[in-house]
């Protein structure tokens, strides 16, 4: 790993100065994607603007009609808590699901979601939930947000502070998860929202989570596990490794599909 | 090169480190503490575990920086002089070992468990040490011990 300059800002405003200050200066909050990509020299940051002393990231609250998590979240401090699991009990569980329990206390769902790893739970979780992502000068909605692997509309300088989830009538996540990681395979967020059915992939794809419109549409004639059954994907595109080969994955997903269907009850 | 400073099973350490090092490689190679060991070095093995500010976390990814100031327990940390901590007992009671190598990073792990729930299952500890890997035993007395070691801590019958 190449050697970088690490700040600890502790305001908002002192994080901002510092990501500008330098042009390679990358934010850090659990270090859960960037430590493993930096280690690869995937990334080699001139600087890491750490955002863990920045108060106020952290919170979740019940808004009625949507559950807002913070940037700085853990997946533990997600999974764990009684408004996620009361409000979107699918979004607790798949955050559950992440890696392992010392992952899930050091990852965030902001560090996840800026990263947009291909294999990454929390973008189907917030496609297919029709997630807000909040900055500190925007709000972009989650179709717009995941542009491929790795690729989002953020700025250099920009900071995600929160993620804002409408509450369901139903949903939920299935995944066949790599043995080792624990990274999806193939993960299948199925949610009846605010904006009807949809049904969000992640891990499959070589162009991270993308939406099933034709299971959509047949879930929103019937919402049941055989309406997705006879609907494939094609394997065109899916990433394809020693986990499991394109044609595989296209398979996976309807299986998903199907076993997030039923989990819906 | 900065200064890190935290606390480190129980006394203050400091060290002038690259803002790079890793928190495994500080505490030991600059604090000797070499019971924290290096197996994957890709957040996935589980031998790296040590507690920070009292929470489990995977010493190999994570910066010394991002520690500093805070209170962190390592593998020496547990036992009080001669006496192991009943974790660590209990490994040795029902044999939760062969070559070693893993022990650490599963104590560690296994004693947050313990200290958020007192009284785990069979299925409650196999889900909880999925990030700990071990090549040798076939987790049976891991298990074994992990229970043993939590109802030894204080946990219910």
């Amino acid at each position: 790993m190449n050697d970088f300059t690490y700040h600890a800002p502790t305001s908002l405003d002192e994080a901002l100065a510092a990501l500008r200050g330098a042009e390679g200066a990358k934010l850090i909050a659990g270090g859960h994607s960037l430590l493993p990509v930096m280690k690869l020299n995937l990334a080699a940051p001139s600087d890491l603007v750490s955002l863990a002393g920045v108060p106020g990231l952290a919170d979740i609250s019940d808004d009625g009609d949507s559950v807002t998590v913070g940037a700085m979240c853990t997946h533990a401090q997600v999974a764990g808590s009684a408004t996620v699991q009361g409000r979107i009990p699918a979004l607790a569980a798949m955050a559950d699901g992440i890696g392992d329990a010392q992952v899930r206390n050091a990852g965030t769902i902001g560090g996840s979601v800026a990263h947009n790893d291909p294999a990454a739970d929390y973008p189907a979780a917030c496609v297919a939930l029709g997630a807000t992502i909040v900055t500190d000068r925007r709000e972009i909605g989650a179709d717009d947000f995941f542009q491929g692997m790795f690729m989002t509309p953020l700025a250099g300088d920009e900071v995600v502070t929160a993620v804002r989830f409408p509450v369901p009538s139903r949903a939920a996540y299935a995944k066949f998860a790599n043995p080792a990681s624990k990274y999806a395979v193939a993960g299948v967020m199925v949610a009846d929202g605010p904006d009807g059915v949809r049904v969000a992939v992640t891990g499959a794809s070589g162009d991270g989570v993308f939406r099933v419109g034709e299971m959509e549409a047949a879930l929103a004639g019937s919402f049941s596990a055989d309406a997705v059954a006879g609907i494939s994907v094609s394997s065109d595109g899916m990433l394809s490794d020693t986990a499991a080969g394109a044609d595989y994955r296209a398979h996976l997903v309807t299986v998903m599909a199907k076993r997030a269907v039923e989990a819906c009850g | 090169m900065p200064t890190v400073t935290m606390t480190v099973n129980g006394m203050e350490r400091s060290g002038n480190v690259e803002d790079r090092t890793l928190l495994v490689d500080f505490l030991r190679e600059h604090l000797g503490l070499t019971g924290t060991h290096v197996g994957c070095d890709t957040s996935q093995c589980g031998a790296c575990v040590v507690h920070v500010n009292g929470t489990s976390v995977k010493s190999c990814t994570c910066l010394a920086a991002q520690a500093d100031g805070a209170e962190v327990t390592t593998i020496e940390g547990l036992a009080n002089g001669t006496e192991l901590h009943p974790m660590q007992e209990a490994f040795r009671e029902h044999h939760g070992l062969q070559c070693g190598f893993c022990t650490p990073g599963m104590v560690m792990s296994a004693v947050d468990l313990a200290n958020r729930n007192p009284d785990p299952s069979e299925h409650e500890v196999r889900e909880w040490l999925e990030g700990n890997l071990c090549r040798c035993t076939g987790y049976h007395n891991i298990v074994e011990a992990v229970r043993a070691g939590a109802q030894a801590m204080g946990g219910g019958s």
